[in-house]
């Protein structure tokens, strides 16, 4: 059977989360697999997010946020940027692919843009296969 | 009164021996009825005992192994309060930093690769083993190495390595003395408020961290906050208690007391803290910066794996 990874994207309201909201109305298609859950600032993304993903059985997260420059509280998109880095170093030292943990600044115009993200997300998650992570902790002893 | 050791190094019962001249006071208000580092009380003395029969017990060690399960399961049965003592009890601690390598991993290392090993037939520990005397046994090893209250249910938390002895005795009193004690599952002989709160390092609102540096690589003023030098405190993401016993020893908090309330995974809140200093905002530079911290796992979770949200490391043969 195929694999169908489930991705968990978190997306800043102001400019990624309308973007995802315009491929929308848009009518554009894209993976099924994303799951959105929207923030007010990808500066509110802690990393104890990204990590309860992985946790609770995501084979992927996605990050979005406002392009350099444009977030609505200033600096809340590099912080994310800071985090993101140090994030992958460390999920990578846990035997988790960086690959399964993606940022990109996507503007509230950019529908097209969030919905080939999306596709192109999907099937880098899909080759790299299923995230044990939540197996592990199940079976933890 | 008992104290047991799991997957620990000693030290916990040594901070417990600490409270020197004041353990009269301990031995007038309850007997010692197991402690095996001081005492010779057999398991099957503890076994028998009825249910209930130990007031309180000070459990430290992480759970790694077959033995440390059985102990932690019969003085749960056996103890109206289990404390988990210490940093492996409540959060995995340093023995918790197995959860790098896997039960092969560390079998072949130890027993087999290690350039001072003698090991020709390759020998592996075995649980039983039969002589002309009848079965020899061995606790089985486990892949995991658990906090106590993955294993059984804890009622407190005492968060150190080791607990602060004045700690101990705080809490020891309070509880003899018959005071309301804070509910259960709570951190005990702890402080709400983080390093930094009372930390007497001079610091700013505004860290900016430009290079990351080990602590022999600064030449250390001995008053401005050790991030502000670049040097990983892990002040932010660590509960006061201590005494602040590094910093005041000039060595950066290495974050023994666990995380603050409120927050479920030290190493997270600490990625979190610190990695908003990083004094850059273009990616190349910002992984520059960011590649100069060597381990983030270990530096970040040095006593939190097996209680982090990740636990472990991802099996090998699994990813
Ligand atoms: S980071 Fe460390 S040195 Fe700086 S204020 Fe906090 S505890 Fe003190
Ligand atoms: S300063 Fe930090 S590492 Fe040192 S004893 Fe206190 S809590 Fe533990
Ligand atoms: S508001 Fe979009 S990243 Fe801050």
């Amino acid at each position: 059977m195929d694999f169908e990874p489930t991705i968990v994207s978190f997306l800043c309201n102001w400019c990624s989360y309308t973007g995802a909201d315009l491929a929308g109305t848009s009518r554009m298609k894209y993976a099924h697999n994303i799951r959105i859950i929207r923030v007010m600032c990808s500066g509110r993304i802690d990393p104890i997010f990204v990590l309860e993903s992985f946790k609770d059985g995501a084979d992927g997260v996605l990050i979005c946020g406002c392009h350099p420059g444009d977030c609505h509280y200033h600096e809340g998109n590099y912080k994310c940027l800071r985090r993101y880095h140090l994030l992958k170093k460390y999920i990578a030292q846990m035997g988790i692919d960086p690959g399964r943990l993606h940022l990109e600044w996507i503007s509230a115009s950019e529908g097209k843009q969030f919905a080939e993200l999306a596709d192109s997300f999907t099937e880098t998650v899909r080759g790299l296969g299923p995230c044990h992570v939540k197996e592990i902790i199940e079976n933890f002893a | 009164m008992a104290v047991y050791w799991g997957a620990a190094c000693g030290g916990c019962c040594v901070s417990v021996l600490d409270v020197h001249e004041k353990l009269f006071d301990v031995v007038a208000n309850a007997d010692l009825v197991f402690w095996p580092i001081a005492l010779d009380i057999k398991y099957a003395d503890v076994e028998a005992m009825e249910d209930k029969f130990i007031d309180i017990t000070l459990f430290n060690g992480a759970v790694r192994n077959s033995e440390n399960e059985h102990m932690a399961k019969v003085l749960r049965q056996k103890s109206k309060l289990l404390v988990a003592y210490g940093s492996c009890a409540h959060m995995g601690g340093i023995p918790g930093l197995a959860n790098f390598s896997t039960k092969e991993e560390i079998l072949k290392q130890v027993y087999l690769k290690n350039i001072t090993t003698e090991n020709e037939d390759a020998t592996l520990p075995n649980v039983s083993y039969e002589v002309e005397e009848g079965t020899l046994t061995l606790p089985k090893f486990y892949n995991d190495v658990r906090t106590l209250d993955q294993t059984v249910v804890v009622d407190y938390y005492m968060p150190g390595c080791p607990p602060q002895t004045e700690r101990l005795l705080e809490v020891f009193m309070a509880i003899v003395s018959g005071n309301e004690l804070p509910p259960k599952g709570s951190v005990i002989g702890a402080y709400d408020k983080g390093q930094c709160d009372e930390c007497t390092r001079k610091k700013t609102d505004n860290k900016h961290i430009k290079e990351f540096k080990r602590p022999f690589e600064i030449e250390d003023d001995g008053e401005t906050c050790f991030l502000e030098q670049g040097v990983i405190c892990l002040g932010p993401a660590t509960r006061g208690g201590c005494g602040h016993r590094c910093i005041e020893g000039n060595a950066p908090c290495r974050g023994c007391y666990g995380p603050p309330p409120d927050v479920s995974d030290p190493g997270a809140k600490m990625m979190s803290a610190v990695a908003t200093m990083i004094d850059a905002n273009e990616p190349e530079e910002i992984e520059r910066i960011t590649n100069q911290i060597v381990d983030p796992a270990g530096t970040f979770y040095r006593f939190s794996l097996p209680g982090s949200i990740l636990r472990r490391k991802v099996k090998e043969s699994l990813q």
